[in-house]
């Protein structure tokens, strides 16, 4: 066992640097849950790594990587319903695939308790938007914690666990990319060693668990009572501070204070190091139900307050509608332009925000000025070796020559880069699985322009198959190309419903067969010339054809050769011994 | 002490990770408080890795903020170049492995590689200490980053970590099978008048 893993399931108390991502496995542990589950996506895919670094049989939890995040936490809710504490994790864009489930959550008496955390991305640092999960816990009735640091990830998940167990309510704890991605020294307590129950606890009498028309309304107003209890426990909670570390002295006779959350909260605290005057901070850490008494009070404290968030006008609205109906005097400033409600809040934002709004106290700077020397970029671009890098190539080749207007349609993964200098092959983009719905589309009644979608082999099981079977129902025109690395590539080679890695192999051809698909065939990616007529039959042919272009991942490959051939070399010294 | 930003830098492959584990360790062992954070994700592919370690009582969050970089560690000289011009400060210190990685841009003949010369110059207008390492006949080229440390170690550019506590951390990070070759580096580097170019 590694280092890494003795640490990780230490009974006993220690103190030590951890990533956000592998402190909230310690949590996990340390909170008792029995169930975790998940899709890979960035910020989010080192928690499973953590996870998976434990060996199973000391793996005092289930865990499994689930076909997408929609059935990840739907496992980790039919979990909770039996008795078990259970975990789902994912990214931004994997709770829109969940949310048709996750939209029932609050109706239902989750008596394990379960902990939903979200891996938000502002700054879109690895997706393919930077919406603002905030708005999902409104929309689907339950509360959520923000972590700013590692720390109070950890610290968070563990309290997230605690309420949701007493609750029965599932909770989101709402990470982003750089708490999951930050180090620092955190104190972990103790992991209980207790035997697992894995008595099936599910009683249809502890819901219902049928929310369905009228039968909603008692179900949907046990939730709202639930939100209720919870905010009246938030309005003493200690995860929401005032922090006023320059003490509160009025500046210019004015008294001022700032209220936020998150990592916002921490940016804060850099920028009031860098002054004098006093601004109080009131820092949220549970940020849905808001603890509407204490803002008020806050906000009747000072003349002035600002609302300091990242992304979109979730508190500002809130508190503003709040500070209206309490007929509050205070100023409540925020936000002006729509450049400020894009990308991360790095300290330098924040005191361009806190000087356009407070220039007394928090002095302009002149704009750092840009360099005057020219810097090559350098952009990710897919791997020496790489099949899909091949088939590309080829492909880019071949629609030159014979189909200079076709329409290529990427999907999500390695092969996105493919849009890229110098193949640009799959132009349009949108979210996992898109390419062939999309693709059938821009093929209705389209006899001139070919057009060709890509989609790589975990999308393909994750959210690729409804849109083949419809495009093979319907008989739509247009060619998929499969992308098959025989990995989950882009997110760091977890495993696929069709590498074997965590069981029988469920093999793309036959379940295209089974899906009724006339024209399949199949090439090694490294094959150019028999991609291109493969590809050429498949534009031909009237209707939806398929071409696999297999070709494992080489980064993968090479990794698992060097690590068989150490692993021999060890067995063979060990023999010699 | 006042707070000391460090930001690394390379391309994906190069050894980051491992640069960025020994510093952190280094530093943690000198009695640094410590906030980090490093890129992962589309990395692999190519692109720019970086990590940022940030050192004092006072830091709260762990990003460099851009031109506050106090040392730059690079392990390429176009990343070095970047990030000269970018995330140092005036009067900061840069250390790079003089290694070239050409990107896309450049290979398709739309951007320049810079020159060591461009890079020199670029320091000398912002008062930056630029250290070039460079070795002959390193066993491995993924030890480009030991002998980064190695000459880190003879520097003494951040505030409390001596070259032991590199060396203690070096010894701790890298797998025992690899530890000599690369403590054999490590410490060529370490002594500038022993094998290995220097600028």
């Amino acid at each position: 066992m590694s280092n890494f893993a003795e640490m990780i399931i230490k009974p006993q108390p220690w103190t030590g640097l951890m990533m956000g991502n592998h402190a909230l496995v310690r949590a996990m542990l340390e909170s008792g849950v029995r169930v975790a589950t998940t899709y890979p996506g960035s910020p989010t895919p080192e928690i499973a790594d953590a996870l998976m670094a434990i060996p199973a049989e000391v793996r005092p939890l289930y865990f499994e990587y689930s076909t997408n995040e929609k059935v990840a936490l739907e496992v980790a809710f039919g979990a909770s319903i039996n008795g078990h504490l259970s975990t789902v994790f994912f990214k931004s864009v994997g709770l829109n695939v969940a949310l048709d489930s996750a939209m029932q959550l609050s109706m239902m008496e989750t008596i394990g308790g379960m902990v939903v955390v979200l891996g938000d991305d502002p700054g879109a640092n690895s997706s393919q938007n930077e919406q603002d999960n905030r708005h999902i816990a409104r929309m689907s009735y339950l509360p959520m914690f923000e972590p700013g640091t590692p720390d109070e990830a950890y610290r968070m998940f563990k309290a997230a666990a605690a309420l949701s167990q007493r609750i029965n309510m599932p909770v989101f704890l709402r990470l982003t990319t750089h708490v999951c991605h930050a180090r620092e020294v955190i104190q972990f307590g103790t992991v209980p060693t207790d035997e697992p129950n894995w008595l099936p606890a599910y009683d249809p009498a502890n819901g219902p668990y049928w929310p369905i028309t009228q039968s909603i309304y008692p179900l949907k107003r046990r939730a709202f009572a639930k939100l209720a209890a919870v905010a009246k426990e938030v309005e003493t909670s200690p995860l929401n501070e005032i922090l006023a570390p320059n003490g509160s002295e009025p500046v210019n006779g004015k008294r001022l204070g700032v209220i936020t959350s998150g990592i916002p909260a921490f940016a804060m605290l850099e920028c009031l190091d860098q002054i004098d005057a006093g601004v109080d901070v009131l820092k949220l850490g549970i940020t849905y139900p808001l603890p509407e008494r204490r803002l008020l009070d806050f906000i009747n404290a000072h003349d002035e307050v600002l609302i300091v968030e990242e992304l979109d006008r979730v508190l500002e609205g809130e508190i503003k509608a709040l500070a209206f109906d309490h007929k509050v005097t205070a100023a409540i400033r925020m936000r002006t332009e729509t450049e400020q409600l894009m990308r991360e809040l790095t300290p330098d934002r924040l005191w361009d925000l806190l000087s356009q709004t407070w220039p007394d106290a928090f002095p302009a700077r002149a704009a750092r000025p840009a360099a005057e020397e020219d810097v090559a970029p350098r952009l990710p671009q897919m791997c020496p070796g790489c099949g899909h890098r091949s088939a590309f190539h080829a492909i880019r080749d071949l629609l030159a020559d014979e189909f200079p207007n076709a329409i290529t349609v990427a999907d999500i993964g390695c092969h996105s880069l493919g849009a890229m200098e110098p193949y640009e092959m799959g132009t349009v983009l949108m979210c996992m699985g898109h390419s062939n719905g999309t693709g059938a589309g821009l093929a209705i009644n389209n006899d001139t322009r070919p057009v060709i979608s890509f989609i790589g082999d975990s999308t393909f099981y994750h959210a690729g198959l409804p849109a083949i079977i419809n495009a093979s129902l319907h008989n739509h025109n247009l060619t998929l190309v499969v992308l098959e690395n025989y990995t989950t590539a882009m997110t760091g080679h977890q495993p696929t419903a069709g590498n074997g890695e965590m069981g029988d192999k469920i093999l793309i051809p036959a379940v295209l067969e089974a899906l009724g698909v006339k024209f399949v065939r199949s090439v090694d990616a490294y094959r150019q010339d028999e991609l291109k007529q493969h590809l050429r039959e498949a534009i031909a042919h009237p209707g939806f054809a398929v071409v696999i272009a297999k070709h494992p991942c080489m980064l993968k490959f090479l990794r698992d050769k060097q690590r068989r051939l150490a692993n021999k070399k060890e067995a063979d010294v060990g023999a010699n011994k | 002490m006042a707070n000391f930003n460090i930001y690394m830098c390379g391309v994906g492959g190069q050894g980051i990770g491992v640069l960025s584990e020994v510093m952190i360790q280094a530093c943690l062992a000198a009695g640094h408080p410590v906030k980090g954070v490093d890129t992962h994700g589309l990395a692999q592919r190519g692109g720019i890795v970086s990590s940022h370690l940030r050192l004092g009582a006072n830091v709260h969050t762990p990003r460099v903020t851009a031109g506050e970089a106090d040392l730059v560690i690079a392990l390429e000289r176009l990343e070095a170049f970047r990030a000269l011009v970018n995330v140092a400060r005036t009067g900061g210190t840069v250390v790079f492995y003089d290694t070239e990685f050409q990107p896309i841009h450049v290979r398709m003949g739309k951007a320049e590689y810079p020159s060591l010369a461009e890079l020199e110059q670029a320091a000398k207008k912002r008062q930056l200490r630029l250290e070039r390492v460079s070795a002959d006949a390193l066993p491995d080229p993924r030890m480009q980053n030991t002998a980064v440390l190695g000459r880190l170690a003879g520097l003494n550019v951040i505030p409390g970590v001596t070259g032991a506590h590199l060396e203690q951390a070096l010894t701790q990070v890298i797998k025992p099978a690899q530890l000599e070759a690369n403590l054999a580096v490590f410490n060529a580097q370490a002594q500038p008048t022993a094998a290995g170019e220097s600028n």
